[in-house]
C-alpha cells in the first residue's frame, strides 16, 4: 500500500499532487464563503472548452521531440488573421466561423513550415528560440495590424486613426458559435451552463490528434522525438517528421485561438497574443505531460486542472483573504510548474 | 631503483563485474625510469587495470577489486583520481582534454595555475588570488624542454596539429611536480608516424630523467622499441611478461590473440563458392573514432561474413557507412546494383538491416514498450503492421499484428520480459540485444548486418545470440556480416573473416586461418612480411 | 591581398549586428528631425543609466551559462532596496547604499537558488532561467502586495507574530493597509549618484550634462571585471565555460563556480537597477524589472556579443545603439509613415528580433561547428 503510494507519488510528482490538493481544497471551501460550487464548475467547463485547443496544440511539437511549444503565438496570429478577414467580409454565423478557419489554416501552415525550418537548425536549442520567434513575430504584427488594409468600421480605430483596434468584438458575427450549440442552460442567466458544441470541437480535435498518432506517420513522429537516432536508422526523415508536427502544432494553435474568440467574444490583437503560449504549457506540464512526451489524457487532465484554480482562486481565496491573490497564484502555479519540468532530471537524450 | 625497492608493485590484482571475472591474478612490477608495454586485444582487461591504479569510482561502485597496488612499497588503494595524481601517477588519454579557447600554457596548468596575492584575498578566499602570468609561462615552457620538445606557448590549443596536442597533454602531466608513472593509453594512435618518432624520443628522455611509465599501445614495433618490459594481458590474464631483446612482434601477436592457436572448434563447414550479393568499392565513412578509408571487398550470397580489427580502426564505420547511417563514399552494390549511400531508407529498402553496436544510442526506442521497437522498421520501410483505411488514405497502426509479431520473437528469441508492453529501457543487456535482432528479423532481410552483437551480454545470452543468427543464416539463407571485436567469436561463427586496420582491410581469411595470422593483420603488418622477417621465431 | 579581403569580410561578418543598427540608425537620425546635441545628451544619460545592468550579463557568459536572463531576480532585489530606503526616508548617497546594502543579500539568496535551479538544467540555462525569472516574479508579487505594509494582518497562528515587513508611509502603501502601490515616487534618491559629481560641457548652442560619479562607478566596475578575468575564479570560469567536462576532470568544482557566477550576475543586476532607478526617479513596482532584462540582453546582442562571447566593448557599443534606436525610431516612423505607433512597435520587434535573431545564429553556429570537427576527422577518400 505505501509503496504504491509511492510509486503514484513518484509517477505524478510533487507538484502536481500539490496542485491538484489544492484545487480540490477549493472546492470543498467554496460553500463555506458562500461560492456556489454549480456556478464555479460552470466556469471552469467554459475554460476548459475555450483553452483545450490551445493545449492540444502543445502535443505535436512534444512528441517530435521539439519540446514546450512556446512559439504558439504563431498559430495564434494565424487564427487572428482568419478571424479579422471572416470579419471584414461580413462573414457571420457557424459559416462565419467556419470561414475564419478556412483562412487561418493554410496561412497557419506556411507559417508552421518556416517555422519548422528554423527549430531544424537549431536542434537542442527549441524553446528558448521558439519564445522569442513568437514574441518577434507578435511584434511583427503589431506593425501589419497597424498597415493591413482592413476597413471594416467594427474593427478599425473610429476617428481619425488608421489601424485596427486593440480588441474587436465578435458580438455579430460568431460569438458563441460553438458554445451555445447544443448548450445546456444559458451562460448569462448564472444557472448551470454547459457549452456543448465547443466540447464536441475540442473532443473531435482530440480524437483526430490521437488518431492521427496512431498512424503510420504519426508512430514515425513519436519515434523521432523518442530517440531520433533511433528513427533515422530505421530509414525516416527526422527533419520532415519534426516539420509536420510543428506545422500540425501552429494550426492547431490557429484553431484554438479561434474557439477562444468565439467564446470569449473579442479577438484580442497587438501584444495580446505575447504570453498566451505560458498558460497553455503550464497546462500540459500539470496535466502530467514531460518535456518529451504527452498524451491526450495529459491535455484534458491538465486544461481541467489549470483553469479550475484559475476559476476558483479568485472567488475562494479572495473571499477567504479578502484580497485578489488569484494573479499570482496564477503566476507562481503555472511559472513552477514550467520549472519544475525543466529541472526534472530525466532528460531528453540526444 | 635507489631502495631496490620498485616504483609500483601490482600483486594478484583482480577483479569481477557482476560475477563476471574480467581480470585475475595480475602481477608484475615496474622499477624507477622504466617503461612497461602493456598489450591485449579489446576486453583483455588493460582498461579495467588502468581504472583500479587510477581508483576511477566505477571500481569502487562495482565492489572493488582483489589484490594489492604498491606504490614505492606502501599500499594504496585510491578512491578518487585525484588521489592517484596526488601520489604521483598522470594519465595522458587517447581523447584529448584541452581546452580549445586556452594557449597552451593555460592548458598545461589548467588548475594549478601560478597565482599571486592581492588583498582581496583576505575578504573572498584563495581562489580571488590573480594568475601569475609571467611564472606560468616559465612554468609551461619548462615542462615542456623537459619533454625534449618545444610549442609556442602562446598558441591555442583550436590551432595546434594534433601532434602538439599530444605533446601539451603530456606536459600537463609533467608539470605535476610530483608526477613519478605516467600512464599512456595509446598515445600515438592519432599521430602521424613521424610525430609518433618524435613522441618516443621525448618519453625516452623521460624515462631517463626517473619517470616510470606504462605505455599502451597496438603498434607493437612501437613498444619493442620503447619499453624495457613487455607485458601481454589476454582474458584478465598475464600470459607472458618478457624483455623486447627476448621476443619479436610475431610472438607478442600470437600471445595476444592466440586463445586456441590450433584451430578454433567450432569453425563451420566449407562451403561452395556462390555469386557475389554484396560488393564494396573503395568505400570511406565518416563515423567519428572509426573512420574508415579505403574498404573493398565482396560478400558472397549466403555467407557469414567477419570483420574484426581493434578499437577505432573502423572495423564498425563500414556497417555504419553502408546502412548511411554516417557519411559515406565510394561504391557499394547490391545483388548487382549500386546504392545510394547517406540514405538509410534506400538502404533498408534494398533488403538489407542492421543491428547496431549502439543498442541504447540507435538500436533502441528505450521508453517505448517491446512490440514498438520491434515493429517500427519494419512498419516505416515495408508497410508491415498498417491497416489501411479510407481507401489507403489513412495508414492505421495495426496493434493487434504488432502484439503477434511481437510474441512471436519473445517465443523465439526467449526474451525475458512481463509483457510486449514492456518498456525497452527496464529489460537487460541481452534481452535488449534480442530485441534489437528480432527488429532486423522481421523486416526479413536478404543481408543483415549485425555489429558487436555479443558486447555487454551475459554467457547465456551471447550462445543464444549466436545460434540465433547461425540458424537464421541457414534457414532463411540470409547473408549476415557480422562485426565483432572478438575474434574467437568471429572465427567461431563466420565464413571467411575481414580485419580492418587504420580504416583499411588489411587482409581477409577463411575463419580457419591461424589465429595469428589475424593478429598480425590486426597490428597493420601483412603476415606474409613478418613471417620472413622473424624466420624461424615461431617454429 | 587576399588575405587583406579576407580580413575584411571576416571584420564584416562578426560584427554584422552593430554595423547593419548603425547604419539603421544613420538612416533614421536625419528621419527623426532630433538634434545632435540632444542625441548625444541623451545617449550619455542612458549609458550611464544602463551600462551597468548590461555588464552584469558579462561574468555568466564567461562561465558558459548563456544569457542570464535571471538577472532580473537581481533587480527585484534592488527594488525592495528601494522601497524601503524610500519608506524610511533615507535621501542621497546614503539612501543608495542602504539600498544597496540591503537588496545585495537578497540577491545573493536569489541568485544561490537561480545557481541551484541552472545545475539541474545544464545544456538549457538560458530558457530555465527565463521561466524562473518569471516564477520569482510571482514570488516578488505575493510579498510586495500581501507581506509589506502598515496593519499587521498576518499573524502567524496561535503566536501573534507579524510577520508582515512594516511599510508605513502613506505614498508606498495601498489605501487598504498592506502592499505596494504601483508607482512609487523616488523623489529623495532622484539623481542622487549622476548628480553627485557632474560636469557641463557645451555642445553647440547646447549645453550637456555628463553625470561624472556615474561614469567613474561603471569605470571602477569595468576595471573590476577585467581583474576579475585575470584571477583564478576568472580562469575556472572560463574554462568551465569551454567544456565542464574537461574542467570537471582538472579538478574545478563546477557547480560550485557555475553558482558563484550567478551569484555575482544577480548582486551586480541588483546594484544595477539601483543605479538605473535613481536615474529615472520613479519605480513602476510591478513592471520596471521585467523590461530590465530584455532590453539589456538586447542591448548586450546589438553590441556584437554573442551567447557565448562577451566584451565589455560590446557593453558600450550595444546600449548605446540600442537605445539611439530607441529614441529615434518612434519618430522616424512617424515621419516615415505618419504614425509614431509604428516606431514604437518597431522597436519592440527589435528587442525580441535580436534576441531571436542571436539565439538562432548562435545554435547554428554550433551546428556547424560540430559538423566541420567532424569532417576534419574524416579520413582522405
Amino acid at each position: 500500500m505505501v509503496a504504491k503510494l509511492k510509486k503514484f507519488i513518484e509517477n505524478a510528482g510533487w507538484p502536481r499532487i500539490i496542485i491538484g490538493l489544492f484545487l480540490v481544497s477549493l472546492y470543498i471551501a467554496a460553500p463555506m464563503v458562500n461560492v456556489k460550487v454549480l456556478t464555479s464548475l460552470s466556469d471552469t467547463l467554459v475554460r476548459v472548452g475555450m483553452n483545450g485547443v490551445l493545449v492540444l496544440a502543445m502535443v505535436p511539437m512534444v512528441q517530435s521531440g521539439c519540446g514546450l511549444n512556446f512559439g504558439l503565438p504563431l498559430g495564434i496570429i494565424a487564427g487572428l488573421l482568419g478571424a479579422t478577414t471572416s470579419i471584414q467580409f461580413q462573414a457571420r454565423g457557424l459559416a462565419g466561423f467556419g470561414f475564419a478557419m478556412l483562412v487561418a489554416v493554410p496561412i497557419a501552415v506556411a507559417l508552421g513550415f518556416i517555422y519548422a525550418q528554423i527549430l531544424n537548425r537549431v536542434k537542442g536549442e527549441e524553446m528558448m528560440i521558439a519564445t522569442y520567434v513568437g514574441f518577434s513575430s507578435v511584434a511583427v504584427m503589431c506593425m501589419a495590424w497597424l498597415l493591413l488594409p482592413f476597413n471594416s468600421p467594427v474593427m478599425i480605430w473610429g476617428y481619425g486613426g488608421s489601424g485596427l483596434r486593440t480588441t474587436i468584438s465578435t458580438e455579430n458575427y460568431w460569438r458563441h458559435v460553438l458554445s451555445d450549440f447544443l448548450a445546456f442552460g444559458s451562460d448569462t442567466s448564472g444557472t448551470f451552463y454547459v457549452p456543448t458544441g465547443m466540447f464536441i470541437f475540442f473532443f473531435l480535435m482530440l480524437f483526430l490528434v490521437w488518431g492521427f498518432f496512431r498512424t503510420k506517420t504519426g508512430t514515425a513522429i513519436t519515434a523521432v522525438g523518442s530517440n531520433p537516432e533511433f528513427a533515422r536508422a530505421s530509414g525516416i526523415d527526422v527533419n520532415r517528421m519534426r516539420t509536420i508536427s510543428v506545422i500540425l502544432s501552429t494550426v492547431l494553435g490557429a484553431l484554438g485561438i479561434l474557439v477562444y474568440e468565439q467564446s470569449f467574444g473579442f479577438i484580442q490583437l497587438y501584444m495580446g497574443p505575447l504570453y498566451m503560449a505560458f498558460p497553455a504549457v503550464a497546462a500540459i506540464l500539470l496535466g502530467g505531460a514531460s518535456v518529451n512526451k504527452a498524451t491526450m489524457v495529459n491535455v484534458v487532465v491538465g486544461t481541467f486542472l489549470f483553469q479550475g484554480i484559475l476559476t476558483m482562486t479568485p472567488s475562494v481565496i479572495n473571499s477567504l483573504l479578502q484580497s485578489d491573490m488569484s494573479e499570482v497564484i496564477r503566476i507562481i502555479v503555472s511559472n513552477g510548474m514550467i520549472l519544475y519540468a525543466l529541472t526534472r532530471k530525466t532528460q531528453v537524450k540526444r | 631503483m635507489a631502495n631496490g625497492e620498485p616504483l609500483l608493485r601490482v600483486e594478484s590484482v583482480g577483479k569481477e563485474f557482476f560475477g563476471n571475472r574480467v581480470l585475475a591474478d595480475v602481477d608484475f612490477s615496474l622499477g624507477h625510469g622504466e617503461i612497461l608495454g602493456l598489450v591485449g586485444e579489446n576486453g583483455a582487461g588493460k582498461s579495467t587495470l588502468m581504472n583500479i591504479l587510477f581508483g576511477m569510482p566505477v571500481i569502487a561502485s562495482t565492489g572493488g577489486y582483489e589484490g594489492r597496488i604498491l606504490l614505492d612499497g606502501k599500499e594504496v588503494k585510491f578512491s578518487s583520481p585525484f588521489e592517484a595524481i596526488d601520489a604521483g601517477i598522470g594519465m595522458v588519454h587517447q581523447e584529448f582534454s584541452l581546452l580549445p579557447g586556452f594557449t597552451v600554457t593555460e592548458n598545461i596548468l589548467l588548475n594549478r595555475e601560478s597565482t599571486k596575492y592581492n588583498p582581496l584575498v583576505e575578504v573572498f578566499g584563495e581562489r580571488i588570488r590573480t594568475l601569475d602570468r609571467q611564472g606560468m609561462k616559465k612554468r609551461a615552457e619548462a615542462a615542456i624542454s623537459e619533454i625534449g620538445f618545444s610549442i609556442d606557448t602562446g598558441t591555442f590549443a583550436a590551432e595546434m596539429p594534433v601532434g602538439h596536442k599530444q605533446f601539451t597533454e603530456i606536459a600537463r602531466e609533467i608539470d605535476r611536480l610530483n608526477t613519478k608513472l605516467l600512464v599512456l593509453d595509446e598515445p600515438t594512435a592519432v599521430l602521424a608516424e613521424s610525430e609518433a618518432e618524435i613522441l618516443i624520443q621525448s618519453l625516452r628522455n623521460l624515462s631517463s630523467k626517473g619517470i616510470s611509465m606504462i605505455f599502451i599501445s597496438h603498434r607493437l614495433q612501437e613498444i619493442l622499441d620503447l619499453c624495457d618490459k613487455i607485458v601481454v594481458l589476454r582474458d584478465g590474464r598475464i600470459v607472458k611478461e618478457t624483455r623486447p631483446s627476448d621476443t619479436d612482434i610475431f610472438q607478442i601477436a600470437s600471445h595476444m590473440v592466440g586463445r586456441n592457436v590450433e584451430a578454433s572448434s567450432a569453425s563451420r563447414p566449407s562451403r561452395p563458392d556462390t555469386e557475389a550479393i554484396l560488393e564494396v568499392d573503395k568505400l570511406w565513412v565518416d563515423m567519428p573514432g572509426e573512420t574508415v578509408r579505403d574498404a573493398t571487398f565482396s560478400v558472397q550470397r549466403g555467407e557469414i561474413f567477419g570483420i574484426g580489427g581493434l578499437a577505432g580502426q573502423g572495423k564498425l564505420g563500414i556497417a555504419n557507412g553502408i546502412m548511411g547511417l554516417f557519411m559515406a563514399g565510394g561504391s557499394v552494390s547490391v545483388k548487382g546494383l549500386v546504392i545510394k549511400l547517406n540514405d538509410p531508407a534506400h538502404s533498408l529498402s534494398r533488403d538489407m538491416a542492421f543491428v547496431s553496436e549502439d543498442r541504447r544510442g540507435v538500436g533502441l526506442l528505450l521508453e517505448e514498450s517491446i512490440d514498438w521497437n520491434i515493429a517500427f522498421t519494419a512498419m516505416q520501410v515495408q508497410d508491415k503492421f498498417v491497416r489501411k483505411l479510407l481507401g489507403g488514405l489513412v495508414k492505421w497502426r495495426d496493434d493487434a499484428a504488432m502484439r503477434a509479431a511481437t510474441q512471436e520473437y519473445i517465443k523465439l528469441l526467449d526474451i525475458k520480459c512481463t509483457s510486449h508492453k514492456q518498456r525497452a529501457v527496464e529489460l537487460s543487456g541481452g534481452n535488449q540485444q534480442k530485441v534489437c535482432l528480432a527488429k532486423a528479423f522481421v523486416v526479413g532481410p536478404d543481408i543483415l548486418f549485425v555489429s558487436e552483437p555479443t558486447r555487454g551480454i551475459d554467457v547465456g545470452a551471447k550462445k543464444l545470440v549466436l545460434d540465433t543468427l547461425r540458424k537464421v543464416n541457414e534457414e532463411r539463407g540470409t547473408t549476415i556480416i557480422m562485426t565483432s571485436s572478438e575474434l574467437e567469436e568471429l572465427r567461431s561463427v563466420c565464413d571467411r573473416i575481414a580485419i580492418v586496420d587504420n580504416g583499411r582491410i588489411s587482409g581477409i581469411r577463411p575463419a580457419a586461418a591461424p589465429a595469428t595470422e589475424f593478429g598480425l593483420l590486426m597490428m597493420g603488418s601483412e603476415p606474409a612480411v613478418a613471417g620472413s622477417d622473424v624466420g624461424g621465431g615461431d617454429a | 591581398m587576399i588575405d587583406m579581403k579576407d580580413n575584411i569580410k571576416h571584420f564584416l561578418i562578426s560584427n554584422s549586428v552593430p554595423i547593419i543598427f548603425i547604419a539603421l540608425s544613420a538612416f533614421a537620425i536625419p528621419l527623426s528631425g532630433f538634434s545632435y546635441g540632444y542625441l548625444v545628451q541623451e545617449m550619455l544619460t542612458r549609458l550611464a543609466r544602463n551600462s551597468f545592468l548590461v555588464l552584469s550579463l558579462l561574468i555568466p557568459i564567461m562561465a558558459g551559462m548563456g544569457l542570464n536572463f535571471g538577472m532580473v531576480l537581481g533587480a527585484m532585489a534592488g527594488q525592495i532596496g528601494l522601497i524601503l530606503v524610500t519608506d524610511w526616508s533615507v535621501v542621497g548617497i546614503p539612501g543608495l547604499v542602504l539600498a544597496a546594502i540591503i537588496s545585495m543579500p537578497i540577491a545573493a539568496v536569489l541568485g544561490y537558488v537561480c545557481g541551484n535551479v541552472l545545475n539541474r538544467a545544464k545544456g538549457r540555462e538560458m530558457v530555465t532561467s527565463y521561466i524562473l525569472g518569471f516564477f520569482i516574479n510571482g514570488i516578488y508579487q505575493f510579498v510586495v502586495l500581501y507581506l509589506i505594509g502598515i496593519k499587521g494582518m498576518l499573524r502567524i497562528p496561535f503566536t501573534g507574530m507579524d510577520i508582515r515587513i512594516p511599510v508605513t508611509n502613506p505614498q508606498l502603501v495601498l489605501s487598504r493597509g498592506y502592499g505596494i502601490r504601483n508607482a512609487i515616487n523616488l523623489t529623495g534618491l532622484r539623481h542622487a549618484l549622476d548628480n553627485a559629481f557632474q560636469f557641463n560641457v557645451p555642445f553647440g548652442s547646447a549645453v550637456i550634462d555628463i553625470p561624472v560619479s556615474t561614469y567613474a562607478l561603471i569605470a571602477f566596475f569595468c576595471v573590476f571585471i577585467v581583474w576579475f578575468r585575470r584571477t583564478k575564479l576568472g580562469q575556472d570560469m572560463r574554462a568551465i565555460g569551454q567544456d565542464m567536462a574537461v574542467a570537471d576532470s582538472s579538478g574545478i568544482a563546477v557547480e560550485r563556480t557555475r553558482i558563484i557566477a550567478i551569484v555575482i550576475s544577480t548582486m551586480l543586476a541588483a546594484f544595477g537597477q539601483i543605479i538605473f532607478l535613481q536615474n529615472i526617479g520613479t519605480m513602476n513596482t510591478y513592471n520596471s524589472h521585467d523590461q530590465t532584462g530584455m532590453f539589456s540582453i538586447a542591448a548586450l546582442l546589438i553590441g556584437g556579443a554573442t551567447v557565448s562571447k562577451a566584451s565589455i566593448a560590446n557593453v558600450f557599443v550595444g546600449v548605446t545603439l540600442f537605445h539611439l534606436m530607441f529614441v529615434v525610431s518612434p519618430m522616424a516612423g512617424k515621419e516615415l509613415i505618419g504614425q509614431a505607433q509604428l516606431g514604437e512597435y518597431f522597436r519592440v520587434f527589435v528587442s525580441y528580433g535580436i534576441i531571436a535573431v542571436a539565439l538562432v545564429l548562435h545554435a547554428w553556429k554550433r551546428y556547424q561547428e560540430r559538423e566541420r570537427s567532424r569532417r576534419g576527422l574524416r579520413g582522405e577518400a
